[in-house]
């Protein structure tokens, strides 16, 4: 059962992310993308890490994917055709340097003995183990992600605002 | 969390204060007294400065395995709090003339330094990964910063894709080096790697490491970015940049590839190898590039992708071991120090002959040694040293690392050999800076704004740093050799 729900949720997850990246309307591209992280969810809960499967749906497919379509929407963006491409010799050496990184990598991850599968601690992936967790031995990245994301929105603002609203 | 735990960060607690400080500051500030938050800044440095020279106790598994204070860290905060001292000092004048005075800009710089400090004393993955993009983001912000430019938002959005794509890169990196070593502490990770045999997913892993730090120091063939970023950015900032960058990346370098990865095993040959090729290729594509650049900004960035290379020979010869290892490491740090001083400086002299809107071209310099003989002399001595020639930091920087590099074997020979070969190449377009600033006349006249005092300052203290490394080195390289032996066995 668990592996027949991998492998379909796999190739779910697979064909979505390509489509994300080849529709060329955005509205398209935004929706093959929520099917992306849903199928992602599904294979978190298989790895037993019930919290980020949550927060996957929650904060992704939810919050996220949802101001996507806003943007798009707001923009009025019908089509995602880009300007003309200066290089079209790029198109085709980035796919063969692509396919050649993914073999090597396939290549490299077949080819290393993994350890036997170790037994999971007691109340993995639980929204109080993973708290735990981040409040005591990743506390420290914890609050640098927090000056992280500060950083984030000073650069929201300081590329946003309006030039005739700031004071000279 | 104890104690030593907060004193472990206290330079870098000092820093994020000081940036929360400024921006909160800024909101009460009148325009015409903006110039109090670089002050400000300056103060808060020094402070920091101060908490980094009074922390006695090495701690290298401060926050549970995810800092580590020791004497290198320690060397580390003073490079990256002098860079970003240096470059306030540089920089307050050059933004009200720019028009760009505002007080994100000094929050953002002071993030960035945080970033970095961060990354040089990490003792985890993660840490070296938050420290990248606290490093990172800022400093994409501060490429656009000159919102009215194109040219600066250009510069903005390629680093910020390219830079987006390449911590992707080192994110899967860790994944991968945690797949196969189940840890991602560095301390945890060099000792597993003693019992075990080297696995093909760690080779994957560190290999993408690599490319997520070659990236952000511009080593070839990741640098594709580094021209149109320098040139679009601010120049303040692209000097910044420039340091910064490079200083963090070296760091999280050192952490992980010198430190943390074990000298003895199939794995290291490895790695030296793939980082020697890197090295060879940034030197050569480097200083052959900058030869025919004419605009001085882009000159200076094809510069610092040859100075990536040669401290990416100290990398690669690293990985020998031994007593070479620890030679290696040392020229490391003491070519950071040099290069923060010549490239601070160099790129001081430039801020104060910019004028709004304008790249500086080689033309723009002919004649100025007549009007401007101080300013002059200062660029000339800082070409110099950029150029490796004695008797500037840049030419024992230059001779540690490929010292090391020759007593590491075949490869260290060839990299040290291609080494000397490329700096000889590179004397051309420094001195051809020099021969511009006091042979050829003047075609228009050009003002100088140097009623700074504090650039003026910024540049006095560059040109000290330059001249005591470059005729007093001993004290500073043994203090990187104290350094190193604190922290190794």
């Amino acid at each position: 059962m668990e592996q027949v729900l991998f492998w379909l949720m796999a190739v779910v997850a697979v064909v979505s992310a390509l489509t994300t990246i080849s529709s060329r309307r955005p509205v398209h591209s935004a929706l093959a993308f929520l099917v992306t992280l849903l199928s992602l969810a599904v294979l978190f809960l298989l790895l037993s890490a019930q919290f980020v499967a949550v927060i996957q749906i929650i904060i992704y497919a939810g919050a996220i994917l949802v101001l996507f379509l806003f943007v798009i929407m707001l923009l009025n963006a019908q089509s995602g055709e880009g300007p003309q491409i200066k290089l079209p010799s790029q198109r085709p050496l980035a796919i063969a340097l692509a396919l050649l990184l993914f073999g090597g990598l396939s290549y490299l991850l077949l080819s290393s003995p993994l350890g036997a599968a170790r037994p999971l601690p007691a109340g993995m992936g639980t929204v109080q183990a993973v708290g735990g967790i981040l409040f005591n031995h990743f506390l420290l990245p914890f609050e640098v992600a927090s000056v992280l994301l500060l950083v984030g929105v000073i650069g929201a603002v300081v590329l946003t605002v309006k030039e005739d609203e700031q004071p000279k | 969390m104890t104690t030593s735990d907060l004193i472990a960060l206290s330079p870098e607690l000092i820093v994020t204060v000081l940036a929360l400080l400024v921006l909160v500051l800024d909101l009460f500030l009148p325009p015409e007294r903006k110039a109090w938050l670089s002050r400000i800044s300056l103060l808060g440095l020094l402070a920091a400065l101060v908490a980094n020279a009074l922390i006695h106790e090495p701690n290298p598994q401060a926050w549970q395995g995810m800092l580590a204070s020791d004497a290198i860290s320690g060397y580390f905060n003073f490079v990256m709090l002098l860079i970003a001292a240096l470059s306030l000092m540089l920089s307050s004048d050059y933004l009200q003339r720019q028009g760009l005075e505002r007080g994100e800009y000094y929050a953002l710089l002071l993030t960035s330094t945080l970033g970095a400090m961060l990354m040089g004393s990490s003792a985890d993955l993660l840490m070296v990964f938050l420290g990248l993009e606290t490093l990172s983001i800022p400093l994409y912000i501060l490429s656009g910063f000159a919102r009215g430019q194109s040219r600066s938002q250009e510069a903005s959005l390629k680093y910020f894709l390219l830079g987006a794509f390449s911590s992707a890169v080192f994110l899967y990196g860790i994944a991968l080096v945690y797949g196969a070593t189940g840890t991602t502490n560095l301390a945890a990770l060099s000792q597993q790697l003693g019992t075990m045999s080297a696995s093909p997913l760690l080779l994957a892993g560190a290999g993408l490491l690599l490319v997520g730090l070659g990236f952000k120091a511009a080593a070839v063939p990741f640098h594709t970015w580094a021209p149109d970023v320098y040139e679009g950015a601010p120049t303040s900032v692209t000097a910044f940049m420039a340091v910064m960058a490079k200083a963090g990346a070296f760091g999280a370098l050192l952490r992980v590839f010198m430190l943390a990865l074990p000298q003895q095993s199939q794995l290291a040959s490895d790695w030296g190898l793939l980082v020697g090729v890197l090295a060879a290729l940034t030197m050569i594509l480097g200083n052959f590039v900058a030869l025919v650049q004419l605009d001085l900004k882009r000159m200076m960035a094809y510069s610092s992708i040859a100075h990536a290379g040669y401290l990416l020979v100290a990398v690669a010869v690293s990985a020998a071991g031994g007593e070479t290892a620890g030679l290696a490491t040392s020229s490391l740090l003491f070519y950071l120090l040099a290069y923060t001083f010549m490239t601070l400086g160099a790129f001081g002299v430039l801020l104060l002959l910019e004028r709004q809107g304008e790249n500086l071209a080689l033309n723009d310099l002919a004649g100025l040694a007549l009007r401007h003989p101080l300013a002059s002399a200062a660029m000339a001595l800082f070409m110099i040293s950029m150029a490796g020639l004695p008797p500037t930091a840049g030419f024992f920087a230059k001779f540690y690392v490929f010292s090391a590099a020759l007593s590491a074997g075949n490869l260290g020979l060839v990299l040290a050999l291609i080494g000397v070969l490329t700096s000889v190449v590179s004397v051309y377009y420094y001195l051809r800076v020099v021969y511009y600033l006091y042979m050829r006349p003047a075609a228009v006249e050009r003002p100088i704004y140097a009623s700074s005092s504090w650039a003026t300052a910024a540049l006095v203290i560059a040109a000290l740093g330059v001249l005591v490394l470059g005729i007093l080195p001993a004290p500073v390289f043994a203090w990187t050799q104290q350094a190193l032996a604190l922290v190794l066995p």
